[in-house]
């Protein structure tokens, strides 16, 4: 049966008012439209999980959807601070923003434990440093073979994840080719997961190049076909990064009033992605790259 | 031939990476830092991003710490969880550059907070990768401008440990990395006593007196005997920088 279904019913259904939600993406893949129709039909409270919030949760914080934040590094990459994250943070503008903060690793475990069904996972991460004092979650224990110790996270378990991916079939079998990041981690660790695609292949195409499947149509809830949907973050092979929007944030977000103008013109103006793209078509041409194709392999057949 | 304060403390900084073989690339100075060293007197040094790339031969300078163009010509693309596992964590990174919001008079950098956590006067990015970069990696660099604010005696928080309160207290800390050696900076290089752990001024660069280098920093910094003065950038090492790593100018001006 087909997972098919449009961004709105995907939101609409799998994703509520208080959830634990995780769009995953290290720079790469990074599921803007998602973020941008929970922002249009206006969840509350959620607590957002990443590495790096990224634009994307600098947006969520902004339009008043999130009450905590579980991270690693809160910067805009390359650029400088996310300032509606720091307006949040240093003035509780729009609303408190409760922070839980790791380091990228700790991150990386956290996914991991929660995957893998694990009540901790070891890092070797946090000695001489400050976070734990910081972060009571991050502690100490002692292996139980001999005296060394380590440091332990526990398990992250969001309710949903939401992943961009360059193709998946009507099953949800998912593939991704660049960064991958932790989004394997955070698509296994999590109750219900929404995959969001470039393209729509047909299953043939998936089972021809088995290598290169990252999550299992097995715990897909729902697939939703949005080509550049990850703008202005980057589809390896189909766009480049918008660095200019990235730098041009900046100066949005500097202040609510330009950043709320922003989001009214781009997310609460537009009915979804297809408009977004429409109004941005000139822009988003320019972000198609050259062909840097691999050599095809060959997997065998075997009778 | 002219040049930039930038494009020396640049080009100071790759000449630190020499006989490394592979480092880890962090985001903004130490990009472009790895990248001219890479493409000058290390061209076999194996890149490292922490989004999970060995082996980056990025065409264009990365704006950030993931673009796409770190994975088209790489050696090797993985997980975030293979790269801090199998990577960093099990030791085959030789050098790790870090970026500091704060740097104090044993080396410990401070990304997360000024002031207190609970209620912070600044709420900076945080760790990302630094907390464990400190630790994992062999050798440490910090790549800063100088000034008393970034200098402090004492930072506020303790993101990615240094020489802790200096003389043997890191080894306390048991791990494979051996901290901080060197600080570069747009008017000097810091390096650590050996005994005490204490930064201490190497090197000025070209046209800055001890003063202002005194001005710039809270504490009362001690200089090396000897002190040199650093070597300028070389035409190439411009030209590199100028024309091939940033022609917009983003870090060098």
């Amino acid at each position: 049966m087909s997972k098919v279904t449009t961004m709105h019913d995907a939101i609409h259904e799998l994703v509520c008012d208080g959830d634990t939600v995780a769009i995953e993406g290290f720079t790469h893949l990074i599921c803007f439209t998602a973020g941008h129709e929970i922002i249009r039909q206006r969840k509350r409270d959620l607590t957002l999980c990443r590495l790096t919030p990224d634009l994307i949760y600098d947006q969520m914080i902004a339009a008043g959807v999130c009450k905590k934040l579980v991270f690693s590094w809160a910067g805009n990459p390359g650029v400088g601070a996310l300032h509606a994250f720091r307006r949040a943070v240093e003035k509780n503008i729009p609303r408190p923003l409760e922070l839980e903060e790791y380091s990228h690793f700790g991150m990386v475990a956290r996914f991991t434990a929660g995957a893998a069904r694990l009540p901790f996972y070891p890092l070797r991460s946090y000695a001489g440093s400050d976070l734990p004092k910081a972060n009571p979650l991050i502690r100490k224990m002692q292996s139980p073979y001999g005296d060394e110790q380590v440091f332990v996270v526990p398990p992250l378990r969001p309710n949903v994840a939401i992943l961009h991916a360059q193709r998946a079939d009507d099953n949800g079998n998912t593939q991704i080719w660049g960064l991958t990041g932790v989004q394997k981690e955070a698509a296994f660790a999590s109750d219900r997961v929404i995959v969001v695609v470039e393209e729509l292949v047909d299953e043939s195409v998936i089972h021809a190049d088995p290598n290169r499947t990252i999550i299992p149509g097995l715990i897909v809830n729902a697939v939703v076909v949005e080509p550049w949907g990850a703008h202005p973050s980057y589809v390896q092979g189909y766009y480049d990064r918008d660095n200019p929007f990235y730098v041009e944030w900046d100066a949005i977000a500097r202040e609510q009033d330009s950043l709320n103008k922003w989001l009214d013109e781009w997310v609460y103006g537009v009915s979804g992605r297809a408009e977004y793209v429409e109004k941005m078509r000139e822009r988003l041409e320019k972000l198609r790259p050259g062909d840097a194709f691999a050599q095809p392999i060959n997997y065998g057949k075997y009778k | 031939m002219n040049y930039t304060q930038n494009e020396l403390m640049i080009a100071a900084a790759a000449r630190e990476l020499q006989g490394a073989r592979v480092a880890f690339v962090g985001v903004g100075l130490p990009n472009i830092v790895c990248n001219l060293a890479q493409r000058s007197h290390a061209p076999h040094l194996e890149l490292v991003y922490e989004a999970g790339v060995f082996g980056a031969h990025p065409a264009r300078l990365p704006l950030s710490i993931g673009d796409p163009t770190i994975v088209t010509g790489a050696s090797a693309v993985c997980s975030m969880s293979d790269l801090f596992q199998l990577y960093l964590q099990r030791g085959l990174i030789d050098v790790g550059f870090l970026g500091a919001a704060q740097i104090d008079r044993f080396g410990n950098v401070n990304t997360t907070v000024i002031g207190s956590y609970e209620n912070p006067k600044v709420r900076l990015p945080g760790s990302g990768g630094a907390a464990e970069i400190a630790v994992m990696c062999e050798r440490i660099f910090i790549i800063t401008r100088l000034s008393k604010r970034a200098f402090p005696e004492r930072v506020d928080f303790i993101t990615s440990p240094g020489h802790l309160e200096g003389g043997t207290s890191r080894e306390k800390l048991r791990v494979r990395g051996r901290g901080p050696e060197a600080v570069i900076t747009d008017l000097c290089i810091l390096r650590f006593d050996e005994t005490t752990k204490e930064m201490l001024v190497a090197s000025l660069h070209p046209n800055v007196t001890a003063d202002q280098v005194r001005e710039n920093i809270a504490w009362d910094v001690r200089f090396a005997q000897p002190l040199s003065e650093t070597p300028p950038p070389t035409e190439e090492e411009i030209r590199l920088i100028r024309e091939e790593l940033d022609p917009q100018g983003l870090y060098s001006r």
